[in-house]
């Protein structure tokens, strides 16, 4: 056919190219894991249009169907599982590891765009016009994929079905029988050996906005840790009245507390948030 | 702008994919990285099916997707049962095995 | 040496004479516990069974025309030139050995159920006993070097095995250990003998070797004779190798006179009069053979005359007559009828007297030291008699057997009439007079005079299964000799091995001879009397004493020149080795080993654990192959 490919695929090209691009660096980039698999679902899309483009319409839809929908779903499901902690962390902890990485990466990538440039010069879009013919590409790959690749696909099919079987087994916990406890056992083991019975405080309550990310004030106007979210990278209160103790309130007026900070107590915003 | 333009795209997606791999240590998104440069494969053999008119690369890319599927949820179940254990997801947690 | 028949008849099997002895020791030995009540019956009846079998060979050998049988048994080696049978060769050479073997093992066979009554390990010691006589009557009836090899180990284990019977106690496992390494030396140079024979000649067997030996240079002939005396040195006590038999004696008494004096001490004897072909024809090794047994019996002579210890006198004693017989053997054709005359004499009286001697610890509670006997012919008049019998054989009391078979080899070796003869000769001589002494000194001390007895100690006459083989013996010794040398010669019975005795040229007539030892004798018996029975004999040995006697004493300072000469500079070199090894050979493999170790443990520290460590390893990889590809496609 021809060395250079049509005007309108150059323009997808030279939009979508640096798309997929800042979604892969900004996967590897942004600190948080769910930002990171939405950047990447923003590449696979865009790949996804590149298949299309590229004369691979059933790929590119199941590219879009499976690896963007499905698959990411499932990184989503299990970082929600997981939760965020210190693995989210930027700090590099091996020495010279990132330095190292970063160059043999563009080592690496020199090498390789260089030998595909050299080697792919004079490459020449043949184009599938003649093997799909008339029945199109989705007949053109179950023609092959049921007839040349038939054993690898059956076998393919065992693969996925010992993957599911694997999946449960790893995911599965197992408990003795019998050793579920009751509801009443539950809570009377909280009371006994707990130091804190009752449940967690949530956040926002008292704060002065309902954000997860805004920490419960204690009845003392101490910020409670325990009620953020793992991960949750918590904001600074704004400065609110708070209230104090029945001891301290003396008149009505003072019941409506002060703006300054209460006596004793850490002052608003000098508790560490690098947990 | 010639189908060279696709592969060097692959090779840079690859790349990135690869030091993804190096410098992230969440165990979830090393292994987005993969996925990545799993993709940036796909990119290849649909590309190379194109040049040399053949569908055998979208096969190919096929059955790429379908092991990165099973290898997906194999790995996630792993992730998890060492994050139920150890209570990290850190791949530099995992590290008992050395000198 | 005459043509050998196959064996036909009984002779065919003269193997048993092994097997039976050797199927003793092997039911006692695996047997363990359950054998501990007639163990040492079984012990006896094997021995005593092998003695029958002796006996109904030697007459069936003395009816054959060529009185010699060969039994073949089975191939013993076969591998590339070498191809030893194992076989037996019955002529009358090995025959007397064969009877005085199993007729004296027999009767210490006997004598041993009461000496060995109360010893708990009674059962291992008849096993022991058994293995001997199997090893001895394979040392002697083999029909080739390397089956005499073989018994020649064997007696050597069953020698060491006995010597350290009681092997609690230091001195009997230090004395085992002596002869065995001494017995080594002289095992190397029977081995080296017997690889020349092999290198020079491709047999090993008797009639092979002594068929080709003519063939060979004579230089050859004297390394062959001169290394066969090395292993006949080492196994019979011969100087330089003396020093192991008189420690030997810290074996039981039996030990001491069935293997100690009676048989295996004069295995070296048989070696070389077997060897009589070899030795005819070097005149060299024949000299330093007769050199050696001067020189051993003189020795001998000197030093049982300063020690107390009964046993190590006898040994002494022993020593000094193995050297009259290698004097004999040394003569060659003329003397090895001689020698081996006074070999079975001395089997007869010097076993008798080891059993004598043993009766005496018996009633003296195993005590050695002579100056606390004295007066014991009242006590013991039955080991009195037949003890007074074997030293009146021994030092050649006039018609008693070691009169004639001594007086034999001495007229033999003035016979030469030459330097050497006479040198030998009068050597001989005076040793004459030395046995008489020592051995009137120990009869003196022993029987005669007062009793300076230990407390508590009650003398008793030993039991009749004891004094019966001393009878029997004390018999042998009193008419052994007339009998070997008058009445049936020993010379005819050996014609076909050493060939028609030739009527001798005498130098001295041998009534003369006779004359001059009796006088001899007897002014050493005078000596002695002035010396010891005269006097009150302190009951510990006296300090202040001559430097001869301290000498003596010393046994000649055998141990202190061995020590000296070999021990010394091998600790040196020992230690030498030890130092090179430790700093040299082991800093070297250490080093490198240290080396190895750390630079290991600090490559392992490239294993960090980290999957990403390794991930980055990969990556770098990844690199260099690419960069490789691109390198040679663009090259």
């Amino acid at each position: 056919m021809t060395e250079t490919l049509s005007g309108g695929e150059t323009v997808v090209f030279w939009v979508l190219g640096p798309i997929a691009l800042a979604g892969a660096l900004g996967m590897v980039l942004s600190r948080n894991a769910i930002h990171s698999a939405l950047w990447l679902v923003n590449t696979m899309l865009a790949l996804g249009v590149f298949y299309v483009v590229q004369e691979a319409p059933f790929l590119g839809a199941v590219q879009i169907i499976v690896y963007t929908g499905a698959i990411m779903i499932l990184f989503l499901f299990v970082l929600m599982l997981v939760g965020r902690d210190s693995s989210d962390s930027v700090v590099e902890t091996l020495r010279g590891q990132r330095v190292a990485a970063i160059v043999l990466g563009l080592g690496f990538a020199a090498l390789v765009g260089a030998g595909i440039a050299r080697a792919t010069q004079e490459l020449t879009a043949t184009g599938l016009d003649a093997v799909q013919g008339e029945q199109g590409n989705i007949a053109a790959i179950a023609e092959s994929l049921f007839t040349d690749y038939l054993l690898a696909f059956e076998v393919t099919s065992a693969l996925l079905i010992t993957a599911a079987v694997g999946a449960m087994v790893l995911a599965h916990i197992e408990r003795e029988p019998g050793s579920r406890q009751t509801q009443k056992e539950l809570s009377r083991a909280r009371f006994l050996t707990s130091e804190k019975p009752q449940t967690l405080p949530g956040p926002g309550v008292f704060a002065r906005a309902n954000s997860v990310a805004v920490p419960a004030i204690l009845p003392d106007g101490t910020p409670s840790e325990a009620s953020l979210a793992t991960g949750i990278e918590p904001e600074t209160p704004d400065q609110m009245p708070r209230p104090t103790g029945r001891e301290q309130l003396g008149t009505p007026d003072a019941a409506l507390g002060t703006l300054d900070p209460a006596p004793g107590g850490p002052a608003a915003g000098e508790w560490s948030t690098d947990r | 702008m010639t189908l060279t333009y696709y592969l060097v795209l692959a090779a840079i997606l690859f790349t990135i994919g690869a030091v993804g791999v190096l410098v992230r240590r969440n165990a979830i998104v090393v292994f987005m990285c993969v996925e990545l440069m799993l993709n940036s494969v796909n990119l290849t053999l649909v590309t190379f099916a194109r040049a040399t008119g053949t569908i055998d690369g979208q096969i190919m890319a096929f059955f790429v997707m379908v092991v990165a599927a099973a290898e997906v949820v194999v790995g996630l179940a792993i992730i998890m049962s060492i994050y139920r254990t150890r209570r990290s997801a850190s791949v530099d947690d995992a590290n008992l095995l050395k000198y | 040496m005459s043509e050998v028949l196959p064996a036909e008849g009984l002779l065919g099997a003269s193997w048993l004479l092994i097997a039976l002895p050797l199927a003793g020791a092997a039911v006692l030995l695996l047997g363990g516990r359950r054998t501990d009540r007639w163990g040492h019956l079984l012990g006896t009846a094997t021995v005593v069974a092998a003695f029958v079998l002796a006996l109904l060979c030697t007459f069936q050998l003395a009816g054959l025309e060529e009185r010699s049988a060969d039994v073949d048994l089975f191939t013993f080696i076969s591998t590339g030139d070498l191809d030893v049978r194992a076989g037996l060769l019955f002529d009358p050479l090995s025959a007397i050995f064969a009877l005085l073997i199993t007729g004296v093992g027999s009767l210490i066979h006997v004598y041993s159920i009461g000496y060995m009554a109360h010893d708990p390990a009674r059962r291992r010691f008849f096993a022991y006993l058994n293995l001997f006589v199997a090893a001895m009557l394979l040392l002697v009836l083999g029909n080739s070097f390397v089956a005499l090899y073989v018994g020649w180990e064997g007696v050597g284990l069953a020698s060491y095995l006995l010597i350290a019977f009681w092997y609690t106690r230091p001195a009997a496992a230090t004395a085992a250990k002596k002869a065995f390494i001494m017995n080594r030396v002289g095992d190397v140079g029977l081995a080296l003998a017997i690889f020349l024979m092999f290198a020079q000649l491709g047999t090993t067997s008797y009639a092979g070797v002594f068929g080709g030996v003519g063939t060979l240079a004579g230089g050859t002939i004297t390394a062959i004779g001169l290394l066969l005396l090395l292993g006949a040195c080492g196994k019979s006590g011969q100087f330089p190798l003396q020093a192991w038999l008189p420690d030997a004696m810290e074996g039981p008494t039996p030990v001491s006179a069935l293997i100690h004096a009676a048989t295996m001490v004069t295995a070296g004897v048989y070696l070389i009069a077997r060897s009589a072909p070899i030795y005819d024809l070097t005149e060299t090794a024949r000299t330093v053979v007769m050199a050696i047994g001067a020189l051993t019996l003189l020795i001998g002579a000197i030093a049982g005359c300063a020690y107390d210890d009964i046993k190590k006198v006898l040994a002494y004693s022993t020593v000094s007559q193995i050297g009259y017989m290698f004097l004999a053997v040394g003569l060659g054709p003329a003397g090895y009828v001689a020698g081996l005359a006074h070999l079975l004499a001395h089997g007869f009286f010097k076993a008798g007297l080891f059993l004598g001697a043993g009766s005496v610890m018996h009633a003296m509670n195993d005590s050695v030291d002579m100056r606390r006997f004295g007066g014991l012919w009242k006590k013991l008049p039955v080991t009195f008699v037949t003890f007074g019998l074997g030293y009146l054989a021994l030092i050649g009391f006039p018609f008693l057997s070691g009169y004639f078979t001594k007086d034999a080899i001495i007229e033999a070796t003035f016979d030469r009439d030459d330097w050497l003869g006479w040198t030998t000769g009068g050597i001989a001589v005076l040793a004459a007079g030395l046995t008489a002494f020592y051995m009137t000194r120990l009869m003196l001390m022993t029987f005669f005079g007062r009793a300076r007895w230990e407390e508590g100690v009650h003398p008793h006459e030993s039991p009749s299964v004891m004094t019966a083989p001393m009878v029997v013996l004390a018999v042998g010794s009193v008419f052994s000799g007339a009998l070997l040398v008058s009445i049936f010669p020993l010379s005819d019975w050996l014609e076909p091995v050493f060939g028609e005795p030739e009527e001798a040229a005498h130098v001295i007539a041998p009534a003369t001879i006779g004359i001059a030892l009796t006088v001899i004798m007897l002014l050493g018996v005078l000596a002695a009397w002035l010396f010891v029975g005269r006097r009150e004999v302190p009951v510990t040995a006296p300090v202040r004493v001559s430097p001869v006697t301290r000498a003596a004493r010393n046994a000649l300072y055998a141990d202190t020149i061995n020590e000296s000469l070999f021990m010394r500079p091998g600790q040196w070199l020992t230690r030498a080795l030890v130092w090179v090894d430790n700093r040299g050979v082991d800093g070297a493999v250490n080093g490198l080993a240290a080396t190895l170790g750390g630079s290991s443990s600090r490559l392992g520290r490239a294993q960090t654990g980290f999957v990403r460590t390794y991930a980055l390893g990969m990556l770098g990889g990844a690199v260099l192959v690419a960069g490789a590809l691109l390198a040679v496609t663009a090259g």
